[in-house]
């Protein structure tokens, strides 16, 4: 050990160039590898909805090179460009899931920012007494919820929503993915109203605004930035929640991933049918990562590093 | 003036003993109906939650009425406080009633009262301790993401060119949907016969790729996917602890004499600790709710070895509709992670008193 550690003391001086040279192919080569662990799954699945039994059998992996892509997988789904305009039951099932998605996530985080930042801008400039209770201790009463599984609730709401005739509704879904995400809101949003200094509020007043008022027109509209962030966090975690979704939804209300579960399921998997679906699931998913992972980020790191 | 803000306590407080007077009565009714003692009632008991949304607003403003500015201000919580005990507190309480119950949802006799029958029941699951037991292994199991996730938090924080474009590379496993995730890797990548990772193994001389044959290939290879889709939470943050460490603590070290790995284990590992325990807990916390891969690539297989508790629950309902039995399950389990995660909270507040 000694001995080693000796050696590269002198060489260190030696080729110092060399030696940073290394250091970085290594780093690159790291980087390089991780990308691929990450990216390869993706590509995967795109191209194999591109690919006929032949290719997926061969292990075929490069389109134009290996196989010539077909329409095939998108073609089942009917949304390949010359079954787009026909009728295609596929089709309308998978569009009225995708609609269901849509509706249930953003009815969700709506909910949950509109609640979440009421709730927050309260927590973060108001002090208050709610028994024994006092503002860090309810801000941990609306965290703690967090470490509830899902499945503790699942089964009493089953029975719940069978009682208010709710089951199956995208009403019900959505008062669930609002509590599911309503923590991590209040969080973000806290910090977010915390950051605006409470002379604005105070000007606010002066200029005649109620409490309310300067709510509305002075604070909400400099919290812009939280906002987005808890909302998009809410809209990627909703839409990709199962559990409930599989327990609660049985015909009217399926959401996206319930649907490709269900077709997973099925016996003899059609590969390339499969791939189209699961392409066509993670493609706002992964437009979001693209384009808007300044906000994921910003809303994932909320107080971390202080 | 005085007299005024009289009145409107006063009106606020009839408002409210009003509101109450008709929740209740609407309540009562319901119940009566649905005991079959009186014929009057609904169909269904979704008039109860809009009685109580309407309750709740009333209570609302009420408080404005008769506290003035306070009310308005207890305004800002008062929608998430109802909320959250409309949809967990009395649905955990409910819960634990139904725990108590003999009740199979399939059957045609409804539920009967069976004390704590469930829970001497779950004393012999062997299922349901060998669920419990993979959970410790999952738990666990999430030191190696950590591990991962540092050291690429480490990579995207070096002097690196195109930094943002790896660092939405590395981020993307994360906003891939669980399920989605399943068949693309569990279901297709690692197929046994054409997957790509079965034909690469093979090339690597594995002769035999099934990645959910034996009960531990089958645990690693979930723990790996579900890895895959978490490891960029941890990375993310541990690299905003990283960026908002001061330069000069590092620039001290190096001028030290210190090399990487000294760098590393003296500096840069310490000052990191708050940020990571934080991370360590809030991810087993996920980690504790791990369900969906589980139940769509292995559906808990071979034997119960990739069995969480969620998972096990699911199938305890999907298969034999047991909803009393269901909810006692994860009334205990509920109970186990309250009193790990007390008990995680002390010791790390502790430990990290001592470090720092």
């Amino acid at each position: 050990m000694a001995v080693t550690t000796s050696i590269t003391a002198h060489r260190a001086p030696v080729a110092p160039r060399a030696k940073r040279m290394a250091r970085r192919a290594l780093i690159y080569a790291a980087l390089l590898f991780w990308s691929f662990i990450c990216l390869f799954p993706i590509y995967w699945t795109v191209t194999t909805s591109f690919k006929s039994a032949v290719d997926v059998t061969q292990a075929h992996l490069i389109p134009w090179v290996d196989f010539h892509p077909d329409w095939k997988g998108w073609r089942s789904l009917g949304l390949s460009p010359d079954t787009l305009f026909e009728t295609s039951t596929a089709r309308s099932e998978f569009v009225n899931r995708f609609i269901n998605s849509i509706i249930t996530s953003v009815g969700a985080s709506v909910l949950a920012l509109i609640l979440g930042s009421l709730a927050a801008y309260g927590l973060s400039r108001f002090r208050y007494k709610f028994a024994w209770m006092r503002n860090d201790d309810i801000l941990f009463f609306f965290m703690s919820q967090l470490i509830l599984p899902p499945v503790v609730l699942a089964l009493p709401f089953l029975v719940l929503y069978k009682a208010l005739a709710l089951l199956d509704t995208t009403f019900g879904l959505i008062l669930l993915y609002t509590l599911t995400v309503l923590p991590i809101v209040i969080w973000i949003m806290r910090d977010q109203f915390n950051a605006i200094p409470i002379e604005l509020d105070e000007a606010a007043f002066v200029d005649g605004l109620s409490t309310w008022g300067a709510f509305l027109r002075i604070i909400l509209p400099l919290a812009f930035p939280g906002m987005a962030a808890a909302f998009i966090l809410s809209l990627v975690l909703c839409w990709n929640e199962y559990f409930f979704a599989a327990l609660l939804t049985s015909t009217d209300a399926k959401t996206l991933p319930v649907m490709v579960a269900s077709q997973t399921g099925s016996q003899g998997i059609n590969w390339w049918s499969m791939a189209a679906l699961s392409t066509a699931a993670i493609a706002p998913l992964v437009l979001i990562g693209i384009f808007l992972e300044r906000y994921i980020v910003s809303g994932l790191t909320t107080g971390a590093g202080k | 003036m005085k007299r005024a803000m009289r009145r409107r306590a006063t009106v606020g407080r009839i408002l409210i003993g009003l509101a109450s007077l008709v929740f209740l009565l609407v309540l009562v009714v319901q119940v009566l109906h649905a005991a079959g003692a009186i014929a009057a009632g609904f169909s269904t008991w979704r008039p109860i939650l809009i009685v109580y949304l309407l309750w709740a607003i009333a209570f609302g403003t009420a408080q404005v009425l008769m506290r003035g500015e306070r009310g308005q201000r207890a305004l800002f919580l008062l929608p998430a406080v109802f909320f959250t005990v409309a949809v967990v507190i009395f649905p955990t309480i409910f819960g634990l009633y139904i725990a108590s119950l003999d009740w199979n949802l399939s059957s045609i006799e409804g539920p009967h009262f069976s004390g704590l029958d469930n829970v001497r029941a779950m004393l012999s699951d062997a299922y349901y301790w060998n669920a419990l037991s993979n959970m410790v292994f999952y738990s666990v199991a999430v030191l190696g993401e950590y591990a991962i996730a540092f050291a690429l938090a480490l990579l995207l924080s070096a002097e690196i060119r195109a930094r943002k474009f790896f660092r939405v590379v590395f981020l993307l496993p994360m906003m891939l949907s669980p399920v989605a995730v399943s068949w693309m890797i569990g279901k297709s990548l690692l197929e046994y016969r054409f997957g790509p990772a079965a034909t690469l193994a093979r090339y690597l001389g594995w002769d035999n790729p099934a990645f959910f044959a034996s009960p531990w290939m089958a645990r690693f290879t979930i723990q790996a996917m579900d890895a895959w889709v978490s490891i960029p939470f941890i990375m993310i943050i541990l690299l905003a602890g990283l960026q908002a460490m001061p330069k000069e603590v590092q620039e001290a070290a190096k001028v030290d004499g210190a090399n990487g790995w000294q760098s590393f284990w003296h500096v840069t590992f310490p000052i990191m600790l708050p940020v990571s325990i934080t991370v360590l807990i809030i991810r087993i916390i996920f980690k504790l709710k791990l369900a969906d891969i589980v139940i769509n690539v292995t559906a808990g297989g071979p034997g119960g070895a990739t069995d969480t508790v969620s998972s096990f629950i699911y199938r305890v309902y999907r298969d034999r509709s047991n909803v009393g039995y269901g909810t006692a399950l994860a009334m205990v389990y509920l109970l186990l992670i309250i009193v790990l995660l007390t008990l995680m909270l002390r010791l790390s507040k502790r430990w990290t008193q001592r470090v720092t």
